[in-house]
């Protein structure tokens, strides 16, 4: 096990049993609220169809009301010693004298869809000026209208410092509707002790030797994106239905035959740690946090054949009243000291240039991880989908949920 | 009744009563209505409005070039089709699971209801110790109790690598992501809705009767037939239903214990429409459905067995 500084082990430790504790995940797939979303959503929306004419902004009073309010996932801020205060953010009320309210209750880009989007609908105010989805979300909301326009005028510091890669994404070129919060990669990780072999590619994952203990993601844009790239096919190009289909084809097989143990959420973790699991589809960040936890027992790659490259990114909902308070707090963290206070404390890589260079203050070490600081040999293996149509959306998901068998 | 029968009636009990009775009674009358309002009014908000939201969500279309999750109202009964004909195995898997499981948390419970409820009568100590230790356990997170059957069934857990000692389970066998787990976490999450009832009604059973009977020379099973079991039957009855009905749409137990071929329920393919293909029409047909399925069965059970005073 490589030797960290103890501050980053010990915060590694109290990340882990607040986990234990508090049993959430940060792509968790099990959200009791669910079923209580699922009536709200329905009662809220019966008597009236949703879609149609896109809803118009709030208007801004940032200048009356010094609040701003942000939705973000579990453990994806730095958190203080005793686990109750986040130094940055608390940094940022001091300066700002703006009164912060952070909330973890992201825990699936489809769950939180699924609560908020009558509301987005109307335009009306979900209780967030800032959200934090991932890409293919970003792509949706903006489509669909549901997030308000950025001025660049009040963000200097993400103007001057978001890493020319991330500035003119395919869904929001220039930057307009969002700001990347973290970058992190989809790959395969195994255990090194069981399958000291190790993997190369998705296709090693259906070895006869792994039989049954083998996961891949619920999540259908990071499953169904790696077993595209597997086939050889350029997953950022023109690839097809048919295409699409022989890959999931290659699923459905290794789920009937029981190659693949179970297709999870965030769970994935607990079935490596139990041994249930010995090989699988993996976030970068989550091995690195489990190899903190559980002593170095895994290893996280990204396949021969690419992996995938995603962010979460902030935005404003359409109903927010509060965009330009908003808009100051995504500047705060774009300047690259405290980019890098974060990025010591999540481990996935860090959007903000100059972040390395603070970071040498923080911690040495995670100046040369390439899952913070990825060299551009490494993103080279990464690579991200092209956009789906809005029929290829659905036809695809169906597939996808037919599959697992849901 | 028709409504002169009960005037008649009314009127005949006027000429027996004081004037201070009938305004005694009338004043019970209008009491026992406002105790009643509360609840009616609460099923009304929470029940009966969302089943008609339900209803009519059912039925909306997705009109040509729909945005994703846009859907006008209408009157698309092709939907019950299409998801009856497409999921229509995965709604029996759940009510097998569901059977199988409240009759396990049947045999399970009774014995332990009987004990703490009749065995230990006049040890109220003891008593109330076990009563805590068997309901201690639900005061814990549910998802953290069915994470830690995952545990308990792991491949290097103690179970399965005792059952593979004993040539039980073939030597790639595994016990978590099989049907097998599924029914055990259902089982063990629902026990207490079974034990319960079923403890409440034996609390009551008069062992003088057990005493009677075996005086009239019935053998101890005859006594457990003929005696108790006839006595616990409201317990039964209650304890049943409350086991069944959550079992069946519950969805959990088979995200965590379950795998993808073939342990789904009924509640995670609700859950996958809506969240995830965000198909809402095909989401609230689903799970009208799934109440309609149950109340049949539920219907069909009271005939069959229910009691006339308990219902």
């Amino acid at each position: 096990m490589s030797p960290r500084s103890t501050h980053l082990r010990e915060q590694r430790q109290r990340m882990a049993s607040a986990v234990r504790q508090a049993h959430i995940s940060r792509r968790g797939v099990l959200s009791g609220a669910a079923g209580v979303a699922m009536l709200g959503l329905l009662s809220a929306c019966g008597t009236k169809g949703m879609g149609g004419a896109k809803p118009s902004p709030a208007a801004d009073r940032s200048a009356e009301e010094a609040a701003v309010r942000w939705s973000n996932w579990t453990l994806y801020l730095d958190l203080d010693d005793a686990g109750r205060k986040h130094p940055t953010l608390d940094a940022f009320q001091d300066t700002s004298g703006l009164r912060a309210t952070y909330t973890e209750d992201i825990d699936s880009n489809d769950t939180w869809y699924g609560k908020v989007q009558g509301q987005l609908s109307r335009g009306q105010d979900i209780g967030a000026d800032i959200i934090t989805p991932s890409d293919w979300m970003c792509e949706r909301l903006i489509r669909q209208g549901y997030v308000q326009k950025l001025e660049h005028a009040n963000m200097p510091n993400v103007m001057a410092n978001m890493l020319p890669k991330l500035k003119d994404v395919r869904w929001d070129q220039g930057r307009y509707r969002s700001v990347t919060w973290q970058t992190g990669f989809t790959g395969l990780v195994w255990n090194k002790k069981a399958f000291p072999q190790g993997l190369r590619n998705v296709e090693d994952l259906w070895d006869p030797r792994l039989k049954g203990r083998v996961t891949v993601l619920d999540e259908m844009r990071d499953t169904m994106p790696m077993m595209l790239l597997d086939q050889g096919i350029d997953i950022a190009g023109d690839w097809t239905q048919t295409d699409y289909e022989n890959s999931i084809d290659v699923l459905d097989r290794n789920i009937r035959n029981g190659q693949i143990r179970q297709v999870k959420g965030n769970s994935y973790k607990e079935d490596l740690i139990s041994g249930d699991v010995v090989a699988a589809m993996a976030y970068s960040g989550d091995i690195t946090q489990l190899n903190f936890e559980n002593g170095d027992q895994w290893e996280f790659v990204l396949p021969e054949r690419k992996g995938l490259i995603w962010s979460d990114n902030m935005m404003v909902p359409v109903g927010s009243p509060h965009k330009a308070n908003a808009e100051k707090l995504m500047d705060y963290y774009y300047d690259p000291e405290i980019a890098a206070e974060v990025a010591a404390y999540v481990n996935y890589v860090c959007p903000v240039l100059g972040a390395d260079e603070a970071m040498k203050d923080i911690d040495e070490e995670l100046v040369n991880d390439p899952l913070i600081f990825p060299t551009d040999e490494y993103l080279a293996q990464s690579t991200s989908e092209r956009q789906l149509t809005l029929d290829e959306e659905t036809l695809f998901q169906n597939m996808f949920q037919e599959v697992i068998g849901s | 009744m028709s409504a002169p029968a009960k005037e008649a009636r009314a009127v005949e009990k006027v000429d027996l009563r004081s004037p201070e009775e009938i305004r005694a009674e009338k004043k019970k009358g209008r009491m026992g209505a406002w105790l009643i309002l509360p609840g009616m009014l609460y099923m009304a908000l929470f029940f009966a409005a969302p089943v008609v939201v339900l209803l009519s969500m059912s039925l909306f279309v997705k009109p040509e070039g729909a945005e994703l999750g846009e859907f006008v109202p209408g009157w698309n009964f092709g939907t019950y089709a299409e998801v009856w004909n497409r999921y229509w195995p995965v709604l029996l898997r759940s009510f097998v699971f569901a059977l199988i499981a409240t009759v396990a948390a049947l045999i399970i419970a009774f014995p332990m209801a009987y004990l703490v409820a009749v065995r230990l009568r006049g040890k109220p100590l003891l008593k109330g110790i076990l009563l805590v230790l068997l309901i201690a356990p639900f005061f814990s997170s549910f998802i953290l109790r069915t994470q830690a059957w995952k545990q308990i069934l792991a491949d290097e857990g103690w179970i399965v690598q005792t059952l593979k000692a004993v040539a039980i389970l073939p030597a790639d066998g595994s016990l978590t992501a099989t049907p097998f787990a599924v029914i055990c976490g259902l089982t063990y999450n629902f026990l207490p809705f079974m034990m319960l009832p079923i403890y409440a009604s034996l609390e009551r059973l008069d062992t003088r009767l057990l005493e009677a009977s075996g005086d009239l020379y019935a053998s101890p099973a005859q006594t457990f037939m003929k005696v108790t079991l006839p006595q616990s039957m409201p317990g039964v009855f209650a304890g049943t239903l409350l086991t069944f009905i959550p079992a069946a749409g519950d969805y959990v137990n088979a995200a965590i214990l379950g795998n993808n071929r073939d342990t789904s329920m009924i509640g995670q393919v609700i859950d996958s429409r809506f969240f995830k293909v965000i198909d809402y029409p095909g989401a609230a047909a689903l799970s009208f459905i799934l109440m309609v399925c149950i109340l049949i069965l539920v219907l069909i059970y009271i005939r069959r067995f229910g009691t006339k005073d308990l219902f």
